[in-house]
């Protein structure tokens, strides 16, 4: 990767231009707008031509990681490899040039795609229904959450306005229930990392709509309690929510419609395989239980029929994996998490040993390399050491139960060489904490930039060229 | 093992990796999970294809797709994609890298992302723009309850019945839930009062026609209350600006800018707004800094405001954007230019005034806004059966004249179809009984 | 160590109160600043603006952290130090001399509620 710095703005030069449109044909009937509706400042977009807008994205995105470059073991995120044909499909000319308001008889394919998926992740899940409305997995949390509220005002229920979330969830549960105007009431974990059930009890009672869980919870951990949850959180008159950002270990091995769950989304640029896009699109269908499905389809919360190219990805990554493959994807996810865990807990802080699921958490380096009058290296200088190693970081800090945490989610797309690699990288930087712990507080050393100030940014934001 | 392209583990990996782990069997890993949860039946999926039936099934259902000439707009614009947008964005370095956490690897979608709130800023004439929303429908419900949270216990907002019913849909269902008061009325200003902490309307009507918001600023602030508009961002090329407006807010969605019809998404929505009003603005932004070498660089900034941060005190719950969708804008107003985009503008001006006129010439249709002006989408009242019409415009290859809630009937021209496409069209007309 | 100034009241959210006659004076404690690190903004509320006792007044926000700030007491906002919308750094330099706020009491009851400096040192050990 190399430095590159110009914005596009500063190629721009008055005159030139990268457009191709055809001649006029009506030139009498252009635009004729009276004064008080028209643009009265000029704009300022770039004039550049064709070529310099080709070498100046190229050269951006040669200063940018993604799946295709490397390792990419981003806790919670799901870095699998996104195939290709994936991308072919979902450009295909016969679906990316359907308007989203054509009548039913035109757009049959696309409606058989729309149901072959919704089939598919009901399989999956052993939930009933999906709406695909939501672009992505917070949006499915909003949309999940106000199918929950649709069925408890439905039963005259309406005292029911809060909402159990753990302490390890994830930041979107608590802003999604807010934003749904639901009260959150948090549940503890136990030391073991687990929801504590003793400590849930007293919260339940007819105020409650139900529970935000992600199951394997966010240090990677299946809450084996979970039947005993949802019979006590299904005995106050609650539902159960499956945040499906943690569903690729299940993947071909457990329902999470079988655990009790009621609602749930998927994250389908996770589990599903389609690219995250550098944050997006993605897409985050929500699924019901029998019970709750007459409210799956009350709350619109996109446009048309959401991401629908996300899905053609999605449903094409199913037909792939078919019932076979399903079964082992998310066993060699579980697999590859385990095996970094085992060859790194000698060197890292493992606070919870127990057998993880698709990723685990460490506490920081073991021996940080502190001295009296050096500080250590903290996670987040491993996190940038990795950088000049030629891996993307794990997540850092978060879950919020840790001081030092740092999640790692292998994926099953990698290999025994790439884990074994990774393995190496993380070991030879903890021996580099302890010898030298300068050494990562000043990292990244060989990358296209050095640690920015975001101080600065923050305190006197420049938002725009 | 070893059959399938995604999945690299040989028998001997797994059995190396598992002697590790000191577990006998992949089932040993999932120990901890209560037996009776692990579905030990076949799954109800079709058996594995291989990549070339994938590819034939979706040509297939492809096949029972109807390829027409889009001549409706409503929220979507048929306009042309410049060959060059796909092929960046295909670039897996942008297309397969996550939100950009980690800065140092992460400086093309930076720039990008920067690039793109600045031409939001520039065709909006906003202060600030953030890394993008999940469409405009959504803008437009964030950009509600974003005026809700500037508005110091004002809990009321006014929303325009002229928006776009996909916009409206969506707006509805976000307000219902958040417990904000949400008047829908054709005429805002008579419904401003102390308790108002925001006004929403189109700048394009639901029928196509360019609104006069002369004045409306103006009222809107003096009782206390936030104005915010919903754009086209490809008509701003040409259309007075949110900040000529005197808007506060401006929000759309940037489909029009590149973006293929996609069957509804994913498109890309926007939000921009004045700089006092930064800090509440929800969803990423992306700043300018220096790094400790002294070179400038790029960061996701301000993020004190996000839900990862503030959890539920958080303006918003969105975590994402539609970045690579911001991409394709970002690319398509670099290729066009200011005179292209006003060319764009100029030609579907040019289709659609010519269309409104030889659609009225058949003598088939009455102009129930006379006067009005539009620029690419108008609406007329058939005078004759209005479903037979649209039969006949699907027989002719063309997805034209949908019917919207006044009755009449809804076309929309891009620069994409010139004057043998609407002859053909007319005609369909004409020879119709 | 953190400093305390003695004379000043003190909340268990991490404010420090000064009292002019009716008017409380309202800060963050040097605790609460070395905790936030570098301080990046203030989420000021404007003159005029009333609170009740506890209820949240604004913001600190750093790079990676948000703390909301809470009224020691109810009231009516006289005066805001509008300063630190310019430089919220002025609150890790000094966090007793950079005060955030100045209510007019409506209950000047609800200070007996507060800690001195001893009762607030013993708190943050």
């Amino acid at each position: 990767m190399k430095y590159y710095d110009k914005l596009i703005f500063e190629l721009s030069r008055p005159g030139r231009s990268g457009y191709s449109l055809p001649a006029s044909f009506a030139p009498g009937k252009g635009i004729s707008l009276p004064e008080n509706l028209r643009r009265k400042s000029s704009l300022d977009l770039p004039q550049v031509s064709e070529v310099d807008v080709v070498r100046h994205y190229t050269n951006l995105s040669q200063m940018n990681f993604g799946v295709d470059t490397g390792f990419y073991p981003l806790g919670s995120c799901t870095m699998k490899y996104n195939p290709k044909i994936n991308e072919e499909i979902a450009s295909h000319p016969l679906f990316s040039g359907l308007h989203p308001l054509q009548p039913e008889e035109t757009v049959r394919g696309a409606r058989e795609v729309i149901d072959g998926l919704d089939k598919a992740l009901a399989a999956i899940t052993g939930f009933r229904h999906f709406t695909f409305l939501p672009c992505a997995g917070a949006h499915g949390e909003l949309t999940g959450l106000m199918i929950m509220r649709e069925y408890h005002m439905a039963r005259g229920d309406s005292a029911r306005t809060k909402v159990i979330v753990p302490d390890s969830a994830h930041g979107t549960n608590p802003a999604s229930a807010h934003v749904c105007g639901l009260e959150i009431v948090e549940v503890k974990s136990r030391p073991d990392g687990l929801v504590d059930v003793e400590d849930l009890k007293p919260l339940l009672g007819p105020d409650i709509a139900g529970i935000m869980m992600t199951n394997p919870n966010t240090l990677g951990l299946f809450e084996k309690d979970i039947k005993e949850i949802a019979s006590l959180v299904h005995g106050c008159g609650g539902l159960l929510y499956y945040d499906g950002a943690n569903m690729n270990p299940l993947l071909g091995k457990v329902r999470p419609g079988d655990m009790g769950f009621d609602i749930l989304h998927l994250n389908l640029h996770k589990t599903f395989s389609t690219p995250h896009g550098g944050g997006g699109p993605g897409s985050g269908p929500v699924g019901v239980a029998e019970s709750v499905l007459p409210y799956l389809h009350i709350p619109v919360t996109s446009g048309f029929h959401g991401n629908f190219a996300v899905m053609m990805r999605a449903y094409a990554y199913i037909l792939m994996l078919g019932k076979e493959n399903i079964r082992m994807a998310g066993p060699l996810a579980v697999l590859g998490a385990n095996y970094i865990k085992e060859s790194l807990k000698d060197v890292y802080k493992l606070p919870i040993g127990s057998v993880c699921k698709h990723e685990f958490v460490f506490d920081g380096l073991l021996n940080d390399g502190a001295r009296d009058d050096v500080p250590g290296a903290t996670t987040l200088d491993v996190a940038k050491r990795l950088l000049d190693y030629g891996f993307h970081a794990p997540t850092i800090y978060f879950p919020l139960l840790f001081h030092q945490a740092l999640m790692i989610e292998p994926t099953e797309t990698e290999s025994k060489e790439t884990l074994d690699a990774f393995i190496a990288v993380m070991r030879t930087i903890a021996s580099e904490a302890a010898e030298d712990p300068q050494l990562l507080r000043s990292a990244p050393h060989n990358t296209p930039i050095r640690r920015p100030d975001e101080t600065t940014a923050a305190r006197n934001p420049i938002v725009k060229a | 093992m070893g059959t399938f392209a995604y999945f690299p583990h040989t028998e001997e990996d797994i059995r190396a990796m598992l002697d590790r782990i000191g577990v006998a069997s992949l089932d040993g890993l999932y120990s901890d999970v209560p037996d009776d949860f692990l579905y030990k039946r076949d799954y109800d999926l079709p058996s594995a294809m291989s990549e070339q039936q994938v590819r034939d099934f979706f040509e297939s259902l492809g096949q029972k797709n109807t390829r027409l000439k889009v001549l409706v707009g409503q929220g979507a614009y048929d306009h042309y994609v410049p060959a060059v947008i796909p092929y960046i964005t295909s670039r897996s370095e942008f297309l397969t890298s996550y939100t950009p956490y980690q800065s140092e690897i992460s400086q093309g979608t930076l720039r990008y992302i920067f690039e793109w709130q600045s031409m939001i800023c520039r065709l909006t004439g906003m202060d600030v723009s953030n890394a993008s929303m999940y469409d405009g429908p959504t803008a437009a419900a964030e950009a509600l309850r974003m005026m809700v949270a500037c508005g110091r216990r004002r809990n009321k907002v006014i929303v325009s019945s002229f928006l776009l019913p996909c916009v409206l849909k969506v707006v509805r269902t976000y307000m219902k839930y958040a417990g904000i008061e949400l008047v829908v009325t054709d005429d805002v200003l008579s419904e401003l009062g102390p308790d108002v902490a925001g006004v929403l309307v189109p700048q394009i009507c639901k029928y196509g026609y360019v609104q006069d918001l002369t004045g409306f600023a103006d009222k809107i602030h003096h009782c206390g209350a936030l104005f915010a508009v919903y754009c086209d961002p490809s008509t701003l090329a040409v259309l007075e600006s949110p900040a000529e407006l005197g808007a506060d807010i401006a929000v759309g969605d940037g489909q029009s800018l590149g973006i293929p019809l996609n069957y509804g998404g994913p498109y890309v929505g926007f939000l921009s707004c004045r700089e006092a009003l930064m800090r509440k603005l929800p969803g990423r932004i992306v700043g300018q800094t220096l790094d400790a070498d002294g070179r400038r660089c790029f960061v996701l900034t301000l993020q004190a405001r996000e839900q990862h941060i503030r959890r539920e005190k958080a303006t918003s719950n969105i975590c994402s954007n539609e970045s690579l969708m911001a991409l394709w804008c970002t690319v398509y107003l670099s290729l066009m230019g200011p005179e292209g985009l006003r060319r764009v503008n100029e030609l579907s001006s040019e289709g659609a005034h010519y269309l409104h006129d030889a659609l009225l010439a058949t003598g088939k249709f009455e102009d129930t806004h006379p006067g009005k002006v539009f620029i690419n989408e108008f609406t007329l009242r058939p005078l004759r059966d209005a479903a037979a019409l649209q039969q006949a415009f699907l027989d002719g290859g063309f997805f034209a004249g949908l019917q919207v809630d006044s009755g009449e009937l809804a076309f929309c021209v891009t620069e994409k179809y010139g004057k043998d496409d609407l002859d053909a069209l007319v005609k369909i007309v004409e020879d119709l009984a | 160590m953190s400093k305390i100034i003695e004379g000043l009241l003190y909340s268990e959210s991490h404010e420090w109160v000064k009292t002019d006659g009716n008017v409380a004076v309202i800060g963050v404690t040097d605790f609460a600043q070395a905790e936030m690190g570098d301080i990046t903004y203030v989420d000021l509320p404007q003159e005029g603006d009333e609170f009740s006792k506890d209820e949240d007044f604004g913001a600190l926000e750093s790079v990676k952290a948000s703390s909301e700030l809470y009224t020691p007491v109810s009231g009516k906002v006289i005066a805001v130090n509008e300063e630190l919308s310019d430089a919220p750094e002025l609150i890790n330099q000094d966090p007793y001399a950079n005060w955030i706020i100045k209510v007019e009491m409506s209950d000047k009851g609800e200070l007996d509620a507060l800690m001195n400096a001893q009762a607030y040192a013993d708190s943050i050990k």
